[in-house]
């Protein structure tokens, strides 16, 4: 992305001017997100559903903070994998570790 | 009879090695980073499992035990019952009294992304090698990295030191506040996981703002501009960054599921 290189100044001296809009975009669309999360928060009663929709919306501002923020959208292919596919492994961490707070909450109440 | 030695022989052309040019034959980047950036992310990857196993152990133990399912309003602090979080974290500081469900932690955490807005703005005038900007965005980071961590010793103060109520305990005493082996809001490991959870992150904050005061300073004395580049404020900002994004997790798990 044209917005994303470095620029090099021509001369010693000259400073090019900011290119701040896609920042400010990234931060409004993160803070949407949040304000959405605080208000279902208070609107809907608690239930997987509402747990669902927080999990989707924290990944969606996960991913504008890395891809943009930490700039890993404009990386090559191989590095944007070494970061992923180990984060991929953090699924199973989870699915088995709730599947075992179940089974002890099963095993005591 | 030859005379013609081994090694002017004529060879085919199909069995010379060619010049390799593929990315991973050596002689280039794959992946186009400098080392400080690529182990910066390595780093990264790391501490993620790390918050990752906090906030995983943090579902395993709730799910543990039984939740609340009452309404918010009706909510008493047991500690039959994981607490619902809008009623553990619902005050304010100069607001003693009223009942402010989350507003607090919303707060902090708009403190944190802000300050994470102005470090890729920080980084972007690092790039374009505009000293002014790189320290005043540097400075503008540092100042909302430190209110943020303010913020937390609010939070954990009001947490230690408790509600006026308190909490009428098992053995008929009141409790109040909470500290790693008892306490008033719920089942002992909530606390535990919330000073844990919480503590550590707010560490990671801590360590941050060192970093970008030595970034600051390295700034000011011109370090980077002798360097030619001003890729230390990029290694700092992916840190700063970071550290936004686990709150981010922080926050959907502790204070909102």
């Amino acid at each position: 992305m044209a917005n994303h290189t470095t620029q090099m100044p021509a001369h010693a001296g000259e400073i090019p001017k900011p290119n701040t809009a896609w920042i400010w975009k990234t931060f409004w669309i993160i803070t949407a997100i949040t304000a959405l999360e605080f208000a279902i928060a208070f609107i809907m009663p608690s239930s997987t559903m509402r747990n669902s929709i927080f999990i989707i919306l924290t990944i969606f501002k996960a991913f504008f903070i890395v891809a943009e923020f930490m700039h890993l959208k404009h990386e090559t292919k191989g590095l944007i994998w070494t970061i992923m596919i180990p984060m991929g492994l953090l699924i199973w961490l989870l699915v088995a570790l709730i599947t075992e707070g179940n089974a002890i909450h099963e095993a005591i109440f | 009879m030859s005379t013609i030695s081994p090694t002017t022989q004529a060879i085919p052309d199909s069995a010379l090695d060619k010049p390799r040019t593929g990315t991973w034959d050596g002689g280039n980047e794959p992946f186009n980073a400098s080392y400080g950036k690529l182990m910066m992310w390595f780093f990264l990857l790391s501490d993620a499992f790390t918050f990752a196993a906090f906030l995983t152990t943090y579902g395993l133990i709730r799910h543990r035990y039984q939740p609340y399912t009452g309404s918010p309003e009706a909510f008493e602090f047991s500690t039959a019952y994981w607490p619902i979080p809008e009623k553990v974290f619902n005050s304010f500081p100069g607001l003693h009294g009223v009942d402010l469900p989350l507003a607090f932690v919303a707060l902090m955490t708009m403190i944190l992304i802000f300050s994470s807005v102005t470090m890729v703005l920080a980084v972007e005038a690092g790039q374009r090698f505009d000293k002014k900007d790189v320290q005043k965005w540097l400075l503008w980071t540092i100042l909302f990295g430190t209110i943020f961590v303010s913020c937390q010793a609010w939070e954990w103060g009001h947490f230690i030191t408790g509600t006026d109520k308190g909490t009428l305990m098992n053995d008929g005493t009141t409790f109040f506040g909470a500290n790693l082996a008892m306490n008033q809001y719920g089942p002992v490991l909530f606390a535990d996981l919330f000073f844990f959870i919480t503590g550590f992150h707010g560490t990671h904050v801590f360590s941050g703002i060192c970093l970008l005061v030595y970034c600051f300073i390295a700034t000011t004395n011109g370090t980077f501009e002798k360097r030619g580049h001003y890729e230390m404020v990029e290694k700092i900002g992916l840190y700063w960054h970071f550290v936004d994004l686990v709150w981010v997790f922080v926050f959907t798990f502790f204070y909102l599921v």
